[in-house]
């Protein structure tokens, strides 16, 4: 009897992954049945499936509840990100339709292994144990490795599902390493009770350590944080576009949200130890993904260094460990979503006559004299992306290093800041190349978007200084997200 | 009213943005910028100088309480912002013929920065004032880099890179105080007290950002390159507004917040001002190019308001205040007559003209007017700044004074031999000999600049009155802090000034 009670417990508590399993498979099945002619179809569907699955988290009682047996927890923390995680897998199926149509790869799985991957995030975000956290980032990965060889016919798209599927791999065995001698030294893969071991103090705490340099390193990888972002570059610029979207915008926040998650909650006691890797890894991101997207001759490959970059900002947030800093690391997240979709979105409009993408840098060349507003929607994505004041991007970035100072993390604060000036060279030439530049060979043609300019458009009014109006929301949110923790 | 006056502006630009044709759009900015005239001088009659308060202020919390919109002027913002909205729509009709390409842009991105240049002196709030302050960056590189010379590329990353990489380390300064007070008020901050330690640190973050934007010596090797490759109205608006955001930042922050390390590290900006004022002046008289010589000039000039706001004195902050104003006024007017000049003859190579006078003499006449203005002859606002400021510095270390004096000497040296090799001598060239003298559009912009150098030098009254009460208070707000340190610190900040 309590066991079937307990299940319907966690049956509720859990509705938004039970709701996406189930429509996932719903999906598949139907489209085994109806095969790739029912590709938009089977989009709608996901969409309603993530509004389905967005209900019960609305609903969702305040406080912490634990369900299944104490794997897995919904809190206002996964609350905030599977909101944030829902929009961002939404998108990446709307963006889609019309740039694989013309591809020719619009196949029914697309839609399903979004969801599959979504309902993989959502339980990272929600873990509450090491296995859980485990499982919930490999079905992310495996959908993710399919989704970034969509394109299977096309070698660099097949490079790309490859190389993130070999160094993927790679990391989740490193993960999984460190969770085994989590468990060997500590004696539970529970948070709280890892919490609670580690708070005794005992000089078994070095093996846990060792433990969780291995789990941090394979998070690293899915973050991109260096060094462990090669893959980064290669793979945003093989895979094909909405799919990089889905990754750089959805994937990103799941695994912060994870790497959060993982370090307060569960190892919040070792917070003097692994603040030095986050601060190393902090200030590596933000600097190498400012030099090295200084060279860059294509556009994709320019938004993976700056996701590099990106990420290496939040991770200041995380590195001050403070719930300032989480509600920062928050902010940072939901805004970088925004303005990499925007970003995503225009390079999505940038096609030729026959349909085709052009993603090099020099396609942008004079574009503010052929397209106007999309030139005006990139610059704002840019400059925001480049946290320049007044776009909205400026207030996560305010935000990191508030917390940062807060910590009294100084030098990590002044690298950050000098790494962003570095940082908006780059953004600045793209802004420099449309609007200074005269127009290269290739002239955008627009071809059918679907929803996307309605999306650009939104995306662009939050990245603009319009943004600032949702600052109070948002950061009562974040605040309230990042409390669950502490 | 202030809020109406921020936003009016970029209203006005989305919607010559939306109009894109040429002469419409023209009308649209100049009449926004006649209107945004017309407030600001509004503005002035309804100011009451017998206070040193804020006053119109306005305040909204739109921002979830992290900060607020909170603006208003005292007399020393007063000023500037009469200075900004006076000198737009001279720049929107300097720009009149010479701009021919994407016109709606370039206005748009004039209008903007007039917005942004009002907020950047109202902002009560300080995170809304950076980011004011920082917004000023993108329509300036836009304006240099679309519509500047042949090297306007590199002059635009050089500008945008450094001024913002001095202001970075302002915004952690600046995070940190509002942690340190709670608040994140301007008028709040600047009672508040600072630990004494801490305030050497703020004010050096601080500093890096206000000297480059300033600029002083030695982060003012932007200046020239972005002065020379600016179209004529981006020079006019950046040497006439743009650079008064660095004394604007030094009068509204490092002084009365950080009191202390002002006083300690007085030595510092001293010395820095007589290298300046001394250095730049022997560059300027090297220059073959007129629009260098007069970036040049602005950095010497410069020079005079960061020594006579750290004389710490009514005198030097006021004469400071008033070089501010009338550089504003007259580095405007000399680019402007550089622009003129280059719109016939398509160089600002000084060798290549000479006789200017026969051919010009209206022109010639301004010019003279603006360069006399520029040497601070008595009767020109130059004058009243300068010799103020001189009288500041003097009281504060005579060694000072009689340096900077030298500035006046050299800055007469450079400016006379510009005047000479450009307008006196014989017309050797034909191209010299075919200009034609000013037309309408041009007496329309010197005209008002000439008759507010000369009001200014004969008159200063009516604007020195609103300085009054705001720079008594920060001078005593100094003058505490200087107390209990004069016995020691005095001595030694002249030593460490010595050669």
């Amino acid at each position: 009897m309590t066991v079937a009670l307990d299940l319907a417990r966690s049956l509720s508590v859990g509705a938004p992954e039970v709701v996406l399993a189930a429509g996932a498979c719903l999906l598949l099945l139907l489209g085994a049945f109806r095969g790739d002619r029912a590709a938009d179809g089977l989009s709608w569907a996901a969409l309603l499936v993530l509004a389905l699955a967005a209900v019960p988290l609305i609903d969702q009682p305040a406080g912490t509840t634990l369900a299944w047996g104490g794997l897995y927890v919904a809190d206002s923390f996964s609350r905030y990100l599977k909101l944030l995680l829902y929009a961002g897998s939404a998108a990446a199926i709307l963006v889609a339709g019309p740039t694989l149509r013309r591809a020719g790869i619009w196949r029914f799985e697309y839609p399903v292994l979004i969801l599959l991957a979504t309902l993989g995030m959502g339980l990272m975000v929600s873990a509450h144990n090491l296995l859980t956290l485990y499982v919930g980032l490999e079905l992310m990965s495996l959908s993710s490795y399919v989704l970034a060889a969509f394109d299977r016919d096309n070698p660099r798209s097949a490079e790309a599902g490859l190389k993130y599927f070999a160094l993927g791999a790679l990391a989740s065995g490193l993960l999984l390493y460190g969770v085994s001698l989590v468990y060997g030294f500590v004696g539970s893969t529970d948070f709280v009770a890892i919490a609670r071991e580690l708070s005794l103090g005992a000089t078994r705490n070095f093996g846990a350590l060792v433990g969780l340099v291995f789990i941090l390193a394979g998070l690293a990888f899915k973050v991109s944080a260096v060094p462990f972002h090669m893959w980064t570059p290669d793979v945003y610029e093989g895979a094909p576009t909405p799919v990089v979207a889905f990754f750089a915008t959805a994937s990103k926040v799941a695994s912060m949200g994870l790497l959060v998650r993982v370090t307060i909650e569960a190892f919040g006691g070792l917070k003097p130890d692994w603040q030095q890797i986050i601060v190393f890894m902090a200030i590596a991101s933000m600097l190498l993904g400012a030099v090295g997207a200084i060279a860059q001759t294509n556009l994709k490959r320019l938004l993976g260094y700056s996701a590099i970059a990106n990420i290496g900002f939040a991770l200041i947030g995380l590195a001050a460990g403070t719930a300032d800093g989480v509600a920062a690391v928050l902010l940072y997240m939901a805004v970088y979503l925004v303005m990499t979709l925007g970003a995503f979105l225009c390079l999505l409009a940038l096609t030729d006559g026959e349909g085709r993408l052009h993603d090099q840098l020099a396609d942008v060349a004079g574009l503010a004299r052929m397209r106007p507003w999309l030139a005006a929607a990139l610059a704002t994505f840019m400059l925001s992306l480049a946290g320049l004041p007044p776009l909205f991007g400026f207030m996560p970035k305010l935000a990191v290093f508030n917390a940062a100072i807060e910590a009294n993390l100084w030098g990590l604060a002044i690298l950050g800041v000098l790494a962003s000036v570095i940082a908006a060279y780059y953004y600045l030439r793209v802004v420099k190349l449309m609007y200074v530049d005269g127009p290269a060979d290739f002239v955008p043609m627009p071809h059918d978007q679907g929803a996307n300019p309605l999306l650009m458009v939104a995306a662009a009014t939050i990245s603009s200084p319009l943004g600032y109006a949702l600052l109070g929301p948002l950061s009562a949110a974040g605040a309230a997200a990042a409390a669950a923790l502490f | 009213m202030l809020s109406v006056m921020i936003l009016l502006p970029l209203a006005a630009a989305a919607l010559v943005l939306a109009l894109g044709d040429a002469a419409r759009s023209r009308a649209v900015a100049f009449g926004t910028t006649l209107v945004l005239l017309a407030m600001g001088i509004l503005l002035w009659l309804r100011f009451d100088p017998s206070t040193a308060a804020f006053q119109f202020t306005e305040r909204a919390e739109l921002f979830g309480g992290l900060f607020s919109w909170h603006l208003g002027v005292d007399g020393i913002s007063l000023v500037l912002i009469l200075l900004s909205v006076f000198l737009m729509p001279l720049c929107i009709l300097a720009g009149w013929e010479s701009v021919k390409t994407r016109v709606s842009g370039y206005l748009a991105a004039f209008l903007v920065m007039e917005s942004l240049m009002i907020g950047v002196f109202a902002s009560l709030d300080i995170v809304l004032f950076y980011i004011f302050f920082e917004a000023g960056l993108i329509p300036m590189y836009l304006i240099i880099g679309i519509w500047g010379g042949a090297r306007r590329i590199y002059a635009s990353y050089k500008f945008f890179l450094y001024t913002l990489a001095g202001s970075v380390l302002m915004l952690l300064a600046l995070i940190w105080m509002v942690r340190e007070a709670g608040t994140t008020d301007i008028p709040a901050l600047m009672a508040h007290d600072f630990p004494v330690r801490a305030q050497t640190w703020l004010w050096l973050a601080f500093f890096a950002s206000f000297a480059v934007k300033m600029p002083m010596w030695p982060v003012h090797t932007w200046l020239p390159d972005a002065h020379v490759e600016a179209p004529t109205a981006g020079s006019m608006i950046l040497a006439g507004v743009l650079l008064k955001m660095g004394g604007y930042g030094f009068v509204r922050f490092s002084l009365p917040m950080f009191p202390h390390a002002s006083v300690e590290l007085m030595w510092l900006v001293f010395g820095l001002s007589m290298v300046a004022v001394v250095y730049t002046s022997l560059v300027a008289l090297a220059q073959a190019d007129m629009k260098k010589l007069i970036a040049y000039s602005s950095v010497a000039h410069m020079a005079f308001v960061t020594g006579g706001l750290f004389a710490f004195n009514p005198q030097g902050i006021e004469g400071a205040m008033v070089v501010m104003l009338s550089h504003g006024l007259v580095s405007a007017a000399l680019f402007f007559c550089v622009g003129v000049v280059y719109d016939r003859m398509h160089t600002r190579e000084i060798a290549r003209y000479g006789g200017v006078t026969d051919v010009m003499p209206r022109y010639a006449v301004f010019f003279m007017l603006f360069t006399m203005a520029s040497i601070a002859l008595p009767g020109t606002s130059g004058f009243v700044g300068e010799f103020l400021s001189l009288l500041g510095m003097y009281n504060a270390s005579s060694l000072l004074g009689v340096v900077m004096t030298t500035g006046i000497i050299l800055g007469a040296g450079y400016m006379l031999w510009l005047y000479g090799r450009v307008a006196f001598g014989t017309v050797t060239s034909d191209e010299v000999r075919a200009m034609p003298d000013l037309k309408p559009r041009e007496w329309a912009v010197m005209l008002p600049l000439a008759a507010a150098v000369l009001a200014i030098g004969v008159w200063p009254g009516p604007v020195m009155a609103p300085l009054k009460a705001p720079v008594a208070s920060l001078a005593a707000r100094l003058a505490q802090a200087e107390a209990p340190q004069q016995a020691v610190l005095r001595p030694a900040a002249l030593q460490g000034v010595a050669p």
